[in-house]
């Protein structure tokens, strides 16, 4: 117990920040940021696990979070029968086509000796093929693209329950990084980190221009929920006799019947918002401690031990026979895989995929903040760096409106000073952000809570 | 006569853009391979860095705008330009001073100063989004043109027009003056001699009794100088946006990289070689077809290999291409 003190006290101070926020903004806040917190620890656990307990650097944390984002957008959206009778054919035929080509790459690769003329012969393959997918393909977008585009416009998905995206965007996510691990891992550090932010960026081009697919910049909305309707438990019966249980002391005071009824409507529609988001919390909770459960399993057996010492000594490990490269890819699928978990979360939760919006300082940056401030190679410290680091992501803005008009208190409200810096309060967060991050790496290098390793 | 049409077709769209683009990168490449063969480490606030100088080459051309200032036919940036580097170079030694010399001291590994560079991205984002917003702004002035493309119709008599803005042409000529210079700096002079014996070999440097302090200043000088340029060209020939600048550094991280990091010369040609692929594999030949091929085998599609939106595709291609072949770069760079 007294070896966790300080883990329990850093949780503890966390939850009571957000319970503050609770009290004093509103619950409907505080669930949201302790709901966005969560999503931010699972995507802390997926970079830990690659950049704590094995030291590889991967900068296309946005890359596979998106991918668990189509995901759930693939997953959960009804098919679009017209789309799919108009060229779905020519989808799946070019899919055929891309499969062949991959496997006369490998033919070619196992068949021949490495030389010129099999890079040549590789290197026509993938042309020739491009080109044919592109004939193929073409006529096929085009008329999927032209089927109601104002609301449809792609092919939709499969039409399931949307919490499958969840194992299905960790499947898109891992398949991605295996291939990339299998061209880039060989690459030393900053090399890869150039490498795998490069590919990021490609698989959000990919995403927003393929409309066929994604439906691009249009944006899909209305995804399928996990969780009840507001609207709907407005209307069930047992959840207003709840609301009124709670409240009842509350209630209880005032007398006239019309405005008891009122406030009591007021109540339900704060409730059901509350009750919603409580659901959220519960799956990303339930999520979030399996992961917690397994990766620390994982870190404590012969094989956390293994990758550690990987990490801290490639050549030795490699002498003592343990097969670098191949653990390596094995814990960037895993780390990538967990990665697409939190990005089918995150649409999950919102409902609604935004290609636009994926952008790497928040989704590649920022979680690389979380994690080195949380602590690297300590599961407890990467979940609370997501939960300290997205607090403040999200609270930067109130406390830095608040700081901006104590320091400019003398100036008239109408003064150019003053209100230039309040249009700029947003960007007090990547000042916090950075600053934050130069401060702990100088004086707490291993985190908030450091890595310890603990010989059984 | 067709011929000539598509000649001037692809000189005008492929080949003078890419130049200027080019040059661009090529300076950045250079700034980050500096930094890279004597701070050793990537400097992943590139990007931001270069549009904290453009930001002061900004805010002084507004100033000499506002007094009304200027060079006549040329911009006015350019005379902002020197302004803004001294204020660029102050920034770049005041980090170096509080941030990054710390690491140095105590012989971080890369990977460290690696990161610790992104926390130095974000700040430097933050200071520029909040001096002068995360908006557009355009601060060219002047003559846009040196030659029109219906003035160059008019004196050919050719149906495609070849048009040169004279930012490219500012552009091109302050690269190869600067780039020059900085060779000439590297190669002949004994401070620039001292500074890459410090690349090669630091410890074999610091025993002919080299000042480090003093190579380590320099260094942040030049980058600062670069950074500054580099940033202003390219803010002038197109627009100042931090987010692009901020996106900027993937390609010119791939140009530093082909090159061979750590070798200036190699990520100054590196500039070129990502500008010409990326803007060849973007280009949409139909018009040239048209003009090369008879009538009747004009092409029907664009005849775009790749589209513009996956232009990081082809930085990302060449990089991986390079580093599977040639794992030290085109010219040898170190490796990794």
């Amino acid at each position: 117990m007294r070896k966790n003190l300080n883990v329990i006290a850093a949780y503890s101070i966390m939850m009571g920040l957000i319970i503050l926020v609770g009290i004093f903004q509103s619950w409907n806040i505080a669930l949201s940021i302790f709901n966005l917190c969560l999503i931010s620890a699972v995507m802390t656990m997926g970079a830990n696990i690659q950049w704590g307990y094995a030291g590889l650097i991967n900068f296309g944390i946005m890359g596979y979070t998106a991918l668990g984002g189509l995901a759930a957008v693939l997953i959960s959206v009804n098919p679009v029968q017209e789309a799919w009778s108009a060229g779905g054919l020519n989808i799946l035929f070019s899919l055929f086509l891309i499969i062949g080509m991959v496997l006369a790459v490998r033919y070619v690769l196992n068949k021949y000796e490495k030389s010129k003329t099999r890079t040549y012969i590789i290197a026509s393959i993938i042309i020739l093929g491009i080109i044919i997918i592109r004939f193929v393909s073409e006529p096929g977008i085009e008329a999927i693209e032209e089927v109601d585009p104002a609301k449809t416009g792609f092919l939709g998905g499969f039409g399931l329950p949307i919490i499958f995206s969840w194992i299905v965007g960790a499947l898109f996510a891992g398949g991605l990084a295996f291939v990339i691990g299998k061209v880039a891992l060989g690459l030393r550090a900053d090399y890869l980190a150039i490498a795998t932010l490069l590919i990021s960026e490609i698989v959000i081009a990919i995403i927003k221009h393929e409309d066929w697919l994604t439906r691009g910049v249009k944006n899909v909305i209305g995804l399928k929920r996990p969780a009840p309707y507001e609207v709907n438990l407005q209307q069930t019966e047992w959840f207003i006799n709840l609301v009124e249980k709670f409240n009842s002391s509350k209630l209880s005071l005032i007398s006239d019947l019309t405005e008891r009824q009122a406030t009591l409507n007021q109540f339900v529609i704060e409730g059901s918002s509350i009750f919603v988001k409580l659901c959220y919390s519960g799956l990303f909770l339930v999520v979030v401690i399996i992961l917690l459960i397994l990766t620390q399993k994982a870190l404590y057996s012969p094989w956390g031990r293994m990758m550690r010492a990987i990490r801290d000594n490639e050549e030795a490990a490699n002498a003592m026979g343990k097969n670098v490269v191949k653990q390596h890819l094995l814990i960037f699928v895993l780390g990538s895989a967990i990665v697409g978990i939190a990005g089918a979360m995150l649409v999950t939760q919102d409902g609604l995929f935004t290609p636009g919006s994926y952008r790497p300082m928040r989704y590649t940056f920022l979680i690389w903040v979380m994690v080195i401030v949380g602590g690297s190679g300590n599961n407890f410290g990467a979940i609370l760096g997501g939960f300290v680091v997205w607090f403040l992501w999200i609270e930067a803005a109130p406390i830095g409106l608040y700081l901006v008009n104590l320091t400019t208190a003398g100036l008239d409200d109408t003064h150019f000073l003053k209100v230039h810096l309040i249009e700029s309060v947003p960007y007090f967060r990547f000042l916090m952000m950075g600053m934050g991050l130069l401060l702990i790496m100088r004086y707490r290098p291993r985190g908030i809570l450091p890595e310890k390793i603990e010989i059984k | 006569m067709d011929f000539l049409n598509a000649i001037i077709l692809l000189l005008n769209y492929i080949f003078v853009p890419a130049l200027a683009y080019g040059s661009q990168l090529a300076l950045g490449a250079i700034f980050v391979t500096l930094i890279y063969g004597i701070l050793r480490f990537a400097n992943f606030a590139t990007g931001d860095m270069m549009s904290f100088g453009t930001m002061f080459t900004i805010l002084f051309t507004w100033y000499f705008q506002s007094v009304g200032i200027g060079l006549g036919l040329l911009p006015t940036a350019l005379l902002a330009i020197p302004f803004a580097i001294i204020f660029m170079i102050g920034y770049m030694l005041l980090i170096d001073k509080f941030v990054f010399k710390y690491y140095r001291v105590n012989k971080s590994p890369p990977v460290q100063l690696a990161m610790v560079s992104i926390g130095v991205m974000f700040v430097t984002q933050a200071v520029v989004r909040i001096i002068i917003g995360p908006s557009d702004r355009r601060f060219f002035d002047g003559e846009k043109f040196l030659i029109k493309a219906g003035e160059f119709k008019d004196i050919t008599g050719l149906n495609e027009g070849l048009a040169i803005k004279s930012t490219q042409v500012i552009t091109i000529l302050v690269t190869v003056v600067l780039v020059s210079t900085l060779f000439w700096f590297l190669n002949k002079t004994k401070t620039g001699k001292s500074m890459r014996a410090y690349s090669d070999n630091e410890d074999l440097a610091l025993l002919s009794g080299i000042d480090p302090k003093k190579i380590v200043m320099i260094t942040w000088i030049i980058a600062g100088i670069l950074a500054t340029i580099g940033g202003a060209l390219y803010g002038l020939d197109k627009s100042f946006k931090p987010f692009t600048y901020f996106n900027n550094m993937l390609p010119i991280f791939a140009a530093a990289i082909v090159g061979g990091i750590g070798n200036p010369f190699g990520a100054f040609l590196g500039g070129y070689v990502i500008a010409f692929s990326e803007i060849l594999l973007t280009y949409a030949y139909k018009k040239f077809f048209m003009y090369v091929l008879p009538e009747s085998m004009a092409p029907d599609g664009l005849i775009q290999l790749l589209s513009t939106d996956y232009k990081f595709a082809v930085s990302f291609s060449i990089l991986v291409i390079v580093l599977l072949y040639r794992p030290s770069g085109i010219f040898k760079g170190k490796v990794l």
